[in-house]
């Protein structure tokens, strides 16, 4: 039995671009004037080609976006900036109509596109929320019912009869949350609102939102803040430029977009890395490369093992020359350093050549997290040969065997070996 | 099944809301309005409350402005230019014109900028756009019904001071009046509202525009000064027979005409048919050309 409450079928939504219409009224009568007799636009700037149909001024913020969701889902949308995720917020909390296709509803739909709208300034704390409440669709009877649960939830009870423009912007902050977290909707629509507020009101934003996504009710979570969409929402919808490119698992759809937006980051940081070297009597850097599966990318899953690879050229023959990396966790602790030659027992001294130095970070053994890695060569107590602090972030995503029993259950620590357990039963418990 | 066609599945009346394109031309969501009826109270509270906060004098300028209004009128119209004034004393015939005159002035200036002036909040959050001019129209009927009360206390100093006022049986027809002027100011106001969306040209000519109708609405003088000639012109402002019957009801002087009344409630209902339409077509799309 499907129990769907969000049907979006072929919706598609143009904007024309530049200024809308000529703004004037004579200039629009002339415009239809001069269409209306096949003319070309007297509008046009010289030297500007006309197209026909206009579409060179037309933007499609959404092309032909089919989806549905069911009832209790949590999904995310993401997708760059201009993607559409906050023109299909608007259709949906209707804002602004589509121009094609439709959108169908079961339930009510509340966003939290911005908090605090319709706030006035000069009215108190309680006049705000029965008026914000309103607004965002509220009757009279259910403020009165809520009214303490959102006095108690914003934690502004002091200043509940004091105009709000005497308000510091966290209380009214705070204030304007309370209300719109309040609003019990069928189907709730957010738009990056946690963004706002100290660490504490977010935790509590954060579980208000989960609460909301427990008791059975359908949210739509748009947001930039990639970790929370994987950890609040199972599904996600990936938007580029208008289309919808993939919908699914959250954690897939959120890999795939990563693995997307960095490879040409990737490429660049490798560049500037390489440029940066020192040019140096003895040393010159080549390339520096991340595989997984004989690929090059820093996207990587932890379920198979990643290769490091440093390529140089040693321009004279050179004792206790060694290239080496540190691997930094999120946040920025260093893991280790590791060096081409940390297996010799005797210091090997290199001859003039062309190598490759390559190393392998097992599988299961990274967590679901982002590294970042720095690349180094020196000559033991003598100089150092790399100077750049450009580092190269590691995306890993969770392919592996750690946990996979209990894969809801975050992973904690960075670094997540699979170490070899036995467990052995030594006979009835005592006692 | 996660992403199969549910609408293939589902009835049309399974679903609550369906957001398409165009709305019908006359489906203008009145129930949906009703619905928001608290929201329309909370509005009319907040523009009443709002307003003389942090005035020394507060509601007092309720007062204060027709007052001093029609001190200038019977100082520059009465004693100065001498108009006529169907033999009513200059000062409540000069209140009772602006009193009226400032109802309707009101409705259509406020309501006219709905759309630019709520832009913030219509862009983040959706309620029936008609709630705001609605709640328009009732906050300045408030602020109506005390300057009404200011002029009938006049009406009554006047009255024990032995002029000869004589108010009627006209007076059970006020409320069709207030009808009439809240209906001709909320059409005419959304109209403008809808348009400026896209035509800002439309502001000043309202601002100006309601000043000049005034002159060429019976509020500085009587219908039955203005000669025959030019007597069309007057009449054919459908504000004309309000003002008059008004005064007619009220102090016993000037001319009620059932023609004309009837003239004025055909407009009225005319422009406000007219202004629902439109408004409700541009509600929809105006987040992307305002």
């Amino acid at each position: 039995m499907s129990n769907f409450v969000i049907s979006v079928e072929s919706l598609s939504k143009v904007y024309r671009l530049g200024q809308i219409g000529t703004g004037t009224f004579s200039h629009d009568l002339n415009l239809w004037w001069a269409r209306v007799h096949g003319k070309p636009n007297p509008m046009r700037r010289i030297g500007e080609t006309d197209h026909g149909n206009r579409a060179g001024d037309e933007i499609w913020a959404l092309r032909d976006i089919n989806f549905s969701v069911q009832q209790g889902e949590v999904l995310g949308i993401i997708g760059r900036n201009g993607a559409g995720k906050s023109t299909l917020l608007k259709i949906l909390s209707r804002i602004t109509s589509p121009t094609r296709g439709r959108i169908r509803v079961k339930g009510r739909v509340a966003s939290l596109l911005e908090v605090g709208t319709g706030f006035h300034p000069e009215l108190t704390g309680r006049e705000n929320i029965y008026l914000n409440g309103a607004i965002l669709g509220m009757s009279r009877f259910e403020i009165d019912r809520k009214f303490d649960e959102i006095v108690d939830f914003s934690g502004v009870e002091t200043f509940i009869d004091t105009p709000v423009k005497r308000y510091s912007s966290g209380m009214y902050v705070r204030l304007a949350f309370a209300v719109a977290a309040h609003l019990d909707p069928e189907i709730l629509v957010v738009d990056e609102v946690l963004a706002v507020g100290d660490a504490e009101f977010q935790k509590k934003c954060l579980g208000k939102m989960g609460e909301v996504a427990k008791g059975g009710r359908t949210v739509l979570f748009v947001s930039h803040n990639l970790p929370m969409i994987r950890q609040l929402c199972r599904r996600a919808i990936l938007l580029n430029r208008g289309d919808l490119v993939q919908q699914g698992d959250s954690e897939r759809v959120v890999s795939d977009y990563l693995a997307k937006a960095f490879a040409g980051q990737y490429s660049e940081d490798v560049c500037s890395i390489i440029s940066s070297f020192f040019s140096d009597p003895a040393f010159r850097l080549l390339d520096v490369r991340v595989l997984q599966n004989g690929k090059e990318t820093n996207f990587v899953g932890n379920g198979e093992p990643v290769q490091i690879e440093i390529e140089y050229n040693v321009l004279e023959k050179t004792h206790g020359l060694r290239v080496f990396f540190d691997l930094y966790d999120k946040n920025e602790v260093l893991l280790f350093r590791s060096f081409h030659d940390s297996g010799e027992q005797v210091i090997v001294p290199m001859q003039k050549g062309h190598y490759l130095s390559k190393m392998e970070i097992p599988a299961n053994w990274l967590a679901p997290s982002i590294y970042s890695l720095q690349f180094h060569a020196g000559i033991h107590n003598t100089r150092m040969l790399m100077p750049s602090d450009v580092r190269i972030p590691i995306y890993v995503h969770n392919t592996g065997i750690v946990n996979k029993a209990y894969a809801g259950d975050p992973i904690r620590g960075s670094l997540a070996p699979n170490f070899d357990w036995i467990t052995i039963r030594l006979g009835t418990s005592q006692g | 099944m996660e992403n199969s066609e549910p609408s293939e599945q589902i009835s049309d009346e399974y679903w609550d809301m369906t957001i398409e394109p165009q709305r019908g031309l006359f489906d203008l969501q009145l129930k949906e309005l009703w619905r928001y009826r608290d929201l329309v109270m909370l509005f009319v509270r907040r523009d009443f409350v709002s307003v003389y906060k942090q005035t020394i004098l507060g509601p007092l300028w309720f007062l204060i402005q027709p007052l001093l209004t029609t001190i200038t009128f019977t100082i520059i119209f009465g004693q100065i230019a001498r108009l006529p004034t169907d033999g009513l004393p200059q000062f409540l015939f000069y209140l009772s014109g602006t009193v009226v005159w400032s109802y309707f002035a009101d409705c259509l200036n406020k309501t006219s900028n709905t759309f630019v002036a709520n832009y913030n909040l219509f862009g983040k959050v959706y309620f029936p756009r008609l709630a705001v001019p609605v709640s328009i129209l009732i906050s300045s009927l408030i602020t109506f019904v005390i300057q009404l009360l200011l002029f009938v206390a006049f009406m009554i100093f006047f009255i024990l001071s032995g002029s000869e006022i004589r108010p009627n049986l006209w007076l059970l027809f006020f409320p069709v009046l207030i009808l009439m002027m809240a209906g001709l100011g909320l059409g005419f106001g959304i109209i403008i509202s809808s348009l400026t969306t896209k035509y800002r040209d439309l502001r000043f000519l309202v601002t100006f525009g309601v000043q000049l109708l005034m002159y060429a609405t019976p509020v500085i003088y009587p219908v039955s000064s203005i000669p025959d000639r030019f007597r069309w012109i007057i009449q054919a402002n459908p504000m004309t027979p309000i003002v008059e019957t008004f005064r007619y009801a009220f102090l016993g002087a000037g001319t009620v005409a059932i023609g004309q009344l009837l003239y004025s409630f055909g407009f009225m209902l005319v422009v406000v048919f007219l202004g629902v339409i439109i408004f409700n077509r541009v509600e929809q799309n105006f987040m992307d050309t305002v």
